[in-house]
């Protein structure tokens, strides 16, 4: 964990250097704003240091040599923006299903459709609740600095390894374009054994393997997504969320990603002037770091989810204290970035609602 | 009289019964890989893209390390498998449907990189696991269950010659045409699946074989009717051969 000097990077390369330190030998990318310094970058240091880059005909086809590279137990990642996202989404898919592991980055821009290339959070609820078909999961952590983007991506390989599933980087047109300080550090070598019990290597010495989604003989499907389902829940133990100034909070905020920090200056703010607010910001999107905000609530807090959205995390905000809390929302509207200032009159108006 | 063993299953190949309907060729082209890969000593290092359809089951009959791609994406996966692991031998099998219809992107990007793999198209004229709907490589006339009156090229447009197609782009080393619906047919096509493997072996570039195969069940036919159906209408119209070979730079082949 030797620190090096800091680098000064955008967001999207801080995921590009977090990507090559935590071993990523494989990159497979399409053009769309606001990510492509992330395949810029790739096509320059991922050959340099050893590995492929390919720029793929689509992000169908990206995402389906990501599955491909995973099936041989190789560290590998592609990375888009919204539209993008949803036609990886088939690959996606079929990786949860066969137990690949993977790393996707999404910064997300404003949609529907083609939207606009400006941030949002649009895409939480494809993101978090599987996105493509059938019943699955992606284990989803939310940056909110260059410094998150590049540990996160570290982290994102890792976790993809130890639970055989994909994972995705939500970050946004904020996280993704800002220039920030990064301290890079440099994770234990990967272990070269990772993936030795299940990868496609050829059959040399033992029998063949199969990778697969299809699941036709009675029981099968089921036994499969009862194993899926144990991984979800054993997801559980990498649970990440920040608190800040929650602790004599009238009012939590719970706001993650670019929008989390953004909130966060309002708080420091609105403390200056005396107001008892705080901020909760999920850093695992999924699994939802439920258990924290239920603790908050039995404290008897009340709560304010902001999103970039008209309002996608908030169900889980009520889901995760139900019986115990309900939250109020603010959303603000793609099309533009948000500045502290905006937030604390919303803020204000729901600590007066707490209040009466 | 001694019995003299000549003509054996290659270890590759499963011990077991296919599923394929009686007459289907699925089996014929599978065993021929299996063959060719035994011959070329790579067995233990081929990983196989099987895709979607009747093809899919390659790794019930086809002992190597073996992944499922979705619906036409089987070259994007390959690429993917190749760029991680460039020693391996790496082949994708694939229906008509499946390559020349939904996939038709990602070969024509697969081939036109030049990815060091080998990819066996089985054109059967009809997407046969679904139920015998209408491919892009239908014949004209031919009745299918989304074509009821026969294809109509003004309606649907001409079936799509592959193997002609694929030859045009500057990263394929090999492209060729098979049969399997006779002896001397099934020779020819042993020695074209195994100079897409050499193509591979060799890093000379992207190799492809699309072989003729009979799909009785949805042609409903009898499978000798099935196998004449090759010979009489399919050949005349997708023509057998070699479309490319730079096996052999600058000396032909
Ligand atoms: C995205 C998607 N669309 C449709 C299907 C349904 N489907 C399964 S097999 C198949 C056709 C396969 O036909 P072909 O490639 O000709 O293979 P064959 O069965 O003849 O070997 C289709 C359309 C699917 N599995 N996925
Ligand atoms: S449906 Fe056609 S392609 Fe499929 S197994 Fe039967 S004969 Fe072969």
């Amino acid at each position: 964990m030797a620190s090096e000097s800091r680098i000064f990077v955008k967001g999207n390369e801080a995921v590009v250097h977090g990507a090559l330190a935590a071993g990523c030998r494989c990159y497979f990318g399409y053009p769309i704003t606001p990510q492509n310094d992330i395949p810029e970058l790739m096509s320059k240091l991922m050959p340099e240091s050893g590995g492929s880059f390919v720029q793929a005909e689509s992000e169908v086809a990206a995402a389906n040599m990501l599955l491909g590279a995973a099936a041989t137990g190789t560290r590998a990642m592609t990375s888009s923006s919204s539209p993008g996202i949803s036609l990886k989404q088939e690959a996606i898919s079929y990786m949860a299903g066969s137990r690949l592991p993977g790393v996707i980055v999404n910064m997300n821009r404003g949609g529907p459709g083609l939207g606009d290339i400006g941030p949002s959070q649009g895409d939480y609820f494809q993101s978090v609740k599987g996105g493509g078909h059938g019943d699955y999961r992606l284990l989803v952590l939310g940056p909110a600095t260059c410094q998150e983007a590049y540990d996160l991506t570290i982290l994102a390989f890792d976790l993809a390894f130890k639970y055989q599933n994909p994972v995705m980087i939500l970050g946004d047109a904020i996280i993704g374009q800002m220039k920030e300080p990064v301290i890079p550090w440099k994770p234990a070598p990967v272990d070269s054994n990772e993936a030795s019990d299940w990868a496609l290597t050829g059959a040399k010495g033992r029998p063949m393997r199969l990778i697969k989604s299809l699941y036709l003989e009675d029981g099968a499907l089921a036994a499969q997504n009862i194993r899926l389902r144990d991984t979800y829940k054993a997801m559980e133990a990498e649970i990440r969320a920040e608190s800040f100034e929650t602790d004599d909070a009238e009012l939590v905020v719970v706001a993650y990603g670019s929008i989390g920090r953004i909130v966060k200056s309002a708080v420091r703010n609105l403390r200056k002037q005396g107001k008892k607010v705080g901020l909760y910001r999920p850093i695992t999107l999924f699994p939802f770091p439920a258990q924290g905000l239920r603790e908050l609530a039995q404290k008897g807090k009340r709560f304010l989810t902001i999103e970039h959205n008209l309002g996608q995390m908030v169900e889980d905000v009520k889901l995760s204290m139900i019986g115990l809390a309900d939250s109020d929302f603010h959303g603000h509207m793609p099309g533009s970035i948000p500045s502290p200032d905006d937030f604390e009159a919303p803020i204000l108006s729901a600590l007066e609602r707490s209040a009466s | 009289m001694t019995e003299q063993l000549v003509f054996d299953r290659p270890e590759v190949i499963a011990d077991r019964a296919t599923h394929y309907c009686p007459g289907c060729q699925h089996g014929v082209a599978q065993r021929l890989v299996g063959e060719c890969l035994e011959e070329f000593g790579v067995v233990d290092k081929t990983i196989a893209v099987t895709s979607i359809g009747c093809s899919v089951f390659l790794y019930n009959y086809l002992l190597v390390d073996s992944v499922e791609a979705p619906h036409g994406r089987a070259p994007a996966v390959a690429t993917g498998v190749k760029r991680a692991k460039p020693d391996n031998i790496v082949l994708a099998y694939q229906g008509d449907g499946d390559l020349a219809s939904i996939g038709m992107a990602e070969i024509m990007h697969c081939a036109n990189r030049g990815e060091r793999v080998t990819i066996i198209f089985v054109n059967n004229t009809v997407y046969g696991m679904t139920g015998g709907q209408m491919a892009p490589t239908t014949m004209i006339g031919q009745k299918t269950t989304t074509c009821p009156g026969g294809r109509c090229a003004e309606r649907e447009g001409q079936p799509f010659k592959m193997a002609e197609i694929l030859a045009g782009l500057g990263g394929v080393a090999y492209s060729a045409r098979v049969a399997v619906n006779n002896a001397k047919n099934l020779v020819k096509a042993k020695r074209a699946i195994k100079h897409a493997f050499q193509a591979q072996i060799d890093n000379k570039g992207f190799g492809f074989v699309e072989v003729l195969a009979t799909c009785p069940t949805n042609w409903k036919m009898t499978p000798v009717a099935a196998n004449e159906r090759i010979e009489c209408e399919l050949i005349p119209y997708f023509p057998l051969g070699i479309y490319k070979d730079r096996l052999n730079e600058g000396e032909g082949c």
